[in-house]
């Protein structure tokens, strides 16, 4: 599976969806995904890919990952997979 | 002042995963000890404990609800559902508003902090999942109650080691009877027997290899178990207009701190917390039927505590029954009080006193009417329920048949 489709099978499991109704314009919103939801599909994708995304639930914005969209998501871990562990 | 009853109880320990069967069991004798079961047992010199078995998270709790609640949760969320659905209470305006639950526990998400510890420091792991501080927290049990029914009013943790479910459960009275709270969910949970959790215990070298013979002169030591107790106390007009079954009453308790040691009990402080709890309920001692006894089967409690009785009733003190069922269920630490009241309640309801099992041999510094090996017949009027704990913080309850 590709780092898209592992990253959106989390995502997914997450929101309690098919993979196939989680698209990469999805928002956490559309998606029913709350805080306490977004640090555990972090805490789950740092687990899959075995790397460390630098996001502080505090200030979610200003964090140096963008959780926009799942569209968004998917770069910033590829970007951190290939730094990591390239 | 504000009269109290329970209105609805519950529970889940090594005896029975209900009310109900935790009573035939007490009323049978039955022991609930038994080889423990869990990773890395073998590694223990003490291997025996009351566990509950046959419990299946999974089914009763949905999948996000698995990742929030540690077992002490799961325990007390299945205790209160049987409590309230007993009770038949329901919250919302001004009852939901004013209501609260308080709970004692004392290690709080033990296997949590155990499995997490060995993820880290063990296996080397460097990531814990986001939950682990919700899941462990103490007072995790009781804000699942309060967000699952609604209780709005006051609710907090109470830990005070063994003693903790009595001291909750005191404070918990303390509000209904002040006409504070229309009704209070209240009692407490443990589940300790995990590697780490038995691994702490063995320390102090007060655990029993083989059983829990509290009062027995061969006894040599203590019994862990698990498990959680939940009642529904409440305001007796209240119980009343909405013709709840009323199970017992709740007339009087005494808190008590030792300020001596922090492991070795005191007479005077156990005495003065069950001199203290008869005369809050305006009881002669002369009317106590029934003492559920702290009763760890360790040396030093049974025979101070055998002491303490003996100086607070004076001659009475022959004519009561006393029993541990802790022989039955272990020592379920800050959750042990709860389980326990379930055995002031069969006597003072349904006339059956308690047993303590294991009994073998006579000690003449525990010469009174440990009720031994099986239960009996006893109309009971009033009952005490003794929680003593390390570091000599002492709760006691006293409670009337209706």
């Amino acid at each position: 599976m590709s780092i898209s489709d592992r990253v959106i099978a989390i995502i997914a499991e997450q929101a309690v969806l098919e993979p196939s109704d989680v698209t990469r314009e999805s928002t956490l919103e559309d998606l029913g995904i709350d805080s306490l939801g977004l640090v555990e599909s972090i805490f789950a994708i740092e687990e899959e890919f075995d790397i460390s995304i630098p996001f502080n639930a505090n200030e979610p914005a200003s964090s140096d990952f963008d959780i926009s969209n799942v569209g968004a998501i998917i770069d910033g871990i590829e970007r951190l997979v290939s730094e990591q562990k390239g | 002042m504000k009269r109290v009853v329970i209105t609805g109880a519950g529970t889940i320990n090594a005896l029975g995963h209900s009310v109900p069967d935790t009573l035939e069991a007490m009323r049978e004798g039955r022991c609930g000890i038994g080889d423990l079961e869990f990773r890395d047992v073998e590694r223990l010199t003490i291997k025996i404990g009351g566990q509950v078995r046959g419990f299946e998270a999974e089914g009763r709790f949905n999948r996000q609800q698995m990742t929030l609640y540690d077992r002490f949760t799961q325990f007390t969320l299945t205790a209160a559902k049987e409590a309230i659905e007993q009770s038949g209470i329901e919250f919302h305006g001004d009852t939901a508003a004013r209501s609260g639950v308080v709970l004692g526990t004392a290690g709080g998400g033990v296997s949590t902090w155990d499995d997490n510890y060995r993820a880290v420091y063990e296996e080397g792991k460097n990531r814990v999942h986001p939950f682990v501080v919700p899941k462990l927290m103490n007072n995790a049990a009781a804000s699942h109650v309060s967000m699952e029914y609604n209780l709005k009013g006051p609710s907090f943790t109470v830990s005070t080691a063994c003693a903790s479910s009595n001291h909750a459960m005191a404070l918990a009275f303390q509000m209904v009877r002040s006409g504070a709270a229309p009704a209070m969910l209240t009692g407490g949970s443990e589940s300790m027997l995990c590697f780490g959790g038995v691994k702490a215990w063995e320390g102090l070298r007060v655990m029993s290899k083989d059983a829990c013979r509290p009062f027995s002169a061969n006894r040599n030591g203590m019994v862990q178990g698990e498990g959680a107790g939940v009642f529904v106390f409440e305001e007796y007009d209240h119980a009343r207009a909405r013709g709840a079954e009323i199970l017992c009453e709740v007339v009087g308790f005494a808190m008590t701190s030792d300020a001596a040691d922090i492991v070795m009990p005191s007479k005077q402080g156990a005495a003065r917390a069950m001199a203290g709890a008869l005369a809050d309920g305006g009881i002669n001692a002369g009317q106590v039927g029934y003492i559920n006894a702290h009763g760890t089967g360790t040396a030093a409690n049974d025979k101070t505590e055998c002491a303490a009785v003996a100086d607070v009733f004076g001659p009475h003190a022959d004519n009561l029954m006393i029993s541990s069922t802790k022989s039955m269920h272990g020592h379920l630490i800050g959750g042990t009080g709860a389980v326990e009241l379930l055995a002031c309640i069969m006597a003072l309801r349904d006339g059956v006193v308690a047993p303590t099992i294991g009994y073998e041999e006579p000690d003449p510094e525990c010469a009174l009417d440990v009720v031994p090996n099986e239960a009996r017949e006893a109309r009971v009027d009033y009952a005490l329920s003794n929680a003593f704990a390390f570091g000599g913080l002492n709760a006691v309850l006293a409670l009337k048949r209706v």
